[in-house]
């Protein structure tokens, strides 16, 4: 971490300035894209809160149980959607930026492009999984308290149909609508990175300029059977892209304001008046105390386009998180931390691992049919699956890059971000 | 020794099994906590009606899930009816039910005028939610379809309930709820209107084993107790939201 030492002294400021910017000299001297760590070295706050997203993703995608609790949708308006997807923008243009510079537009390209594929079928995985156990359900459950909302099986008798619309990624079940837009994203990294390695701050623009035709037009894209897509790809682009630009020497750029007190007052702020309105949700006598012009003004809070309230919720918690967690905070190296951090290294595998871990608590929770007591032990046992599967990816990871150094050496590289090859 | 323990191991247990005696299972009681059954807003016009002119008119608009084989008294428009009947004696209780199958908020909006003609109820219950969840209906439509349905029934001089979704733990891979149940709770805090949270109401009776949702069996005994216990409860609310107190009705009278 010699950047480190680069900086002016005073904490706040140092803190704020090493948080986005990858940490190694290099980033210091060199315009952005050509910045990356020293082999070795990573940003392992990124890691952790990606980890850390990665089990508050899983935990919501359960039954509501005491774990529930400890989500932070249930504190204020954004969720865990944002830090990964947020993330994810970072590490790609990171990863994929260094390789554009190095090896030109074609062939980054081509990688994006092979990683593209690998998060499809991943997709089209845990899509088999899913039919699996719906088809169970439908073959086996007859209580006719719940007639009507059998109904949902009907696609069953058209798996041509519905089989082929997933494929298209416009039929997706409860829980798997991350991993599409994650798709949509990826495929227009080529563009996004080449045009931001150019014009920077124009991406940005452009990428805001989306968002707001977005809003305006309600552009989205079809889902089936009807509706449309639950994340909509225009307007998430925004978050991916902001990523993106943090990567690629926005951080750098922004740690003077990032230091400001008046913005740090400010984002705590929204963050109070944020959490102040969610708990109106948990108990609604408190909602007399929002001014009915601000519940009107407010309301409703769309995540489906990445309502403005959730980004700016986003933002002010990464502001305070980089304030407050400084990269050389020496709990970074806690073994306490080390599960969350490993499985942020391992995004895309521990991403699925915990859509089917889902799948499958649900699937135990209802043959146990347990109470509260049962439903920890699924949550807790999931994060425990989780990071030992991350452990297991890393040891190998290792092994194999000590059995072919130079064949892998690439590989090796683009995984240290997390963004894989 | 060995006696002493074996002694000791009796006790414990003859205390355990005298424990569980004491505690026998509750009788199916359909206890819902009391705030779930308590809501800020009021039915002022269910509250006139009973007081001045001693009838209440109720509508349920619902889905299926409104019924347990076919309209009929078992499903918890019937027995709500009932458990009014018993708790107001002296008022005469009518319940009408309208069933629009597989219609979402926006459809039966659309049908509105067509449902209430020539009905003029005091208070309208209406059950919405799950046939837009399983279609995926765009959360923001449905919102602005909650909204439409609860001015106009408002406007024809109803006061109106809102009931939301069931719970049903297997249904949770397959049929995202959230969104929609936020819907409703927004709309019904932003009209005033009470919202009767069935979906609460059965996620806690299956956390406290009242009733096990889980079940496979394809009799519909379950059905119509859940039913049964879900009228009643709705009954409850609807009296403590008009503010009604039965024992002051009787005295009046």
């Amino acid at each position: 971490m010699t950047s480190v030492t680069d900086q002016p002294a005073g904490g706040l400021a140092e803190s704020a300035v090493k948080d986005r910017a990858p940490p190694s000299s290099p980033v210091q001297k060199a315009p952005a894209p050509v910045g990356g760590p020293a082999p070795g070295e990573r940003e392992l706050r990124l890691d952790l809160f990606r980890g850390l997203a990665l089990w508050l993703i899983f935990v919501d995608h359960l039954p509501p149980n005491l774990f529930t609790w400890l989500t932070i949708r249930n504190y204020g308006f954004s969720d865990a959607t944002e830090i990964f997807i947020f993330i994810s923008g970072y590490t790609a243009a990171f990863v994929y930026g260094r390789a554009m510079t190095d090896r030109g537009f074609v062939v980054a390209s081509a990688r994006i492009l092979k990683r593209v594929w690998q998060i499809y079928v991943a997709h089209v995985f845990l899509f088999t999984i899913f039919l699996a156990e719906i088809s169970y359900v439908a073959t086996s459950f007859e209580n006719p308290l719940y007639t009507e909302e059998m109904g949902i099986l009907d696609f069953l008798k058209q798996p041509d149909v519905t089989i082929v619309q997933a494929l298209l990624l416009k039929f997706r079940p409860v829980n798997m609508d991350v991993l599409p837009l994650y798709i949509v994203l990826m495929l227009f990294l080529p563009l996004i990175l080449w045009l931001m390695q150019r014009k920077p701050d124009l991406t940005l623009g452009l990428s805001v300029v989306i968002y707001a035709i977005t809003w305006e037009f309600d552009l989205n894209l079809p889902a089936y059977p009807n509706g449309v897509w639950f994340f909509n790809p225009f307007a998430w682009q925004l978050l991916f892209v902001f990523g993106a630009w943090c990567a690629l020497g926005g951080a750098r750029r922004m740690a003077p304001l990032l230091s400001s007190r008046i913005l740090l007052g400010i984002c705590i702020a929204y963050l109070l008046a944020a959490f102040f309105v969610t708990l109106t949700w948990h108990v609604p006598r408190l909602g007399h105390f929002v001014p009915r012009i601000i519940e009107q003004w407010m309301y409703p809070i769309n995540k489906t386009d990445l309502d403005v309230l959730r980004f700016m919720h986003f933002l002010a918690l990464a502001a305070v998180a980089v304030r407050f967690l400084p990269s050389n905070w020496p709990g970074l190296r806690s073994p306490w931390l080390k599960p969350a951090i490993l499985c942020g290294q391992h995004s895309l595998e521990i991403f699925c691992l915990g859509v089917f871990l889902a799948f499958a608590g649900h699937f135990v929770l209802a043959e146990v049919s347990g109470g509260a007591l049962i439903h920890v032990v699924v949550s807790l046992s999931g994060i425990v699956i989780m990071s030992a599967a991350a452990a297991v990816f890393s040891w190998y990871k290792r092994v194999a890059a000590k059995g072919g150094k130079d064949a892998k050496s690439a590989e090796a590289n683009a995984d240290l971000a997390g963004g894989g090859s | 020794m060995k006696a002493i323990a074996g002694l000791i191991a009796l006790a414990l247990l003859w205390s355990t099994v005298s424990a569980g005696a004491d505690e026998a299972p509750p009788p199916p009681g359909c206890e819902v906590p009391a705030n779930l059954l308590t809501t800020d807003n009021t039915l002022n016009k269910v509250a006139e009606a009973v007081k001045t002119e001693g009838r209440l008119d109720i509508m349920v608009i619902g889905s299926r899930s409104a019924t347990v084989v076919a309209a009929d008294g078992t499903g918890f428009p019937g027995r709500m009816e009932a458990a009014l009947r018993d708790k107001l004696p002296t008022v005469k209780v009518n319940v009408n039910l309208q069933l629009q199958i597989k219609k979402t908020a926006g459809d039966v909006v659309h049908d509105l005028d067509h449902i209430l003609e020539g009905k003029q109820p005091t208070l309208v219950i209406w059950q919405t939610g799950t046939v837009d969840a399983m279609r995926a209906v765009d959360p923001d439509d449905f919102r602005t379809a909650v909204d439409d349905g609860v001015t106009a029934l408002k406007r024809q001089g109803a006061d109106v309930v809102l009931m939301n979704l069931q719970y049903g733990p297997r249904m949770e891979t397959m049929i995202t709820t959230a969104p929609y149940l936020d819907v409703m709770r927004l709309v019904a805090q932003q009209h005033e209107a009470p919202l009767f949270d069935r979906f609460a109401i059965m996620h806690h009776w299956n956390e406290t084993g009242q009733f096990d949702l889980f079940n496979n069996s394809r009799g519909i005994e379950l059905a119509k107790r859940v039913h049964d216990c879900l009228g009643r409860a709705l009954a409850t609310f609807v009296i403590d939201a008009a503010r009604i107190k039965p024992a002051e009705l009787r005295t009046q009278q």
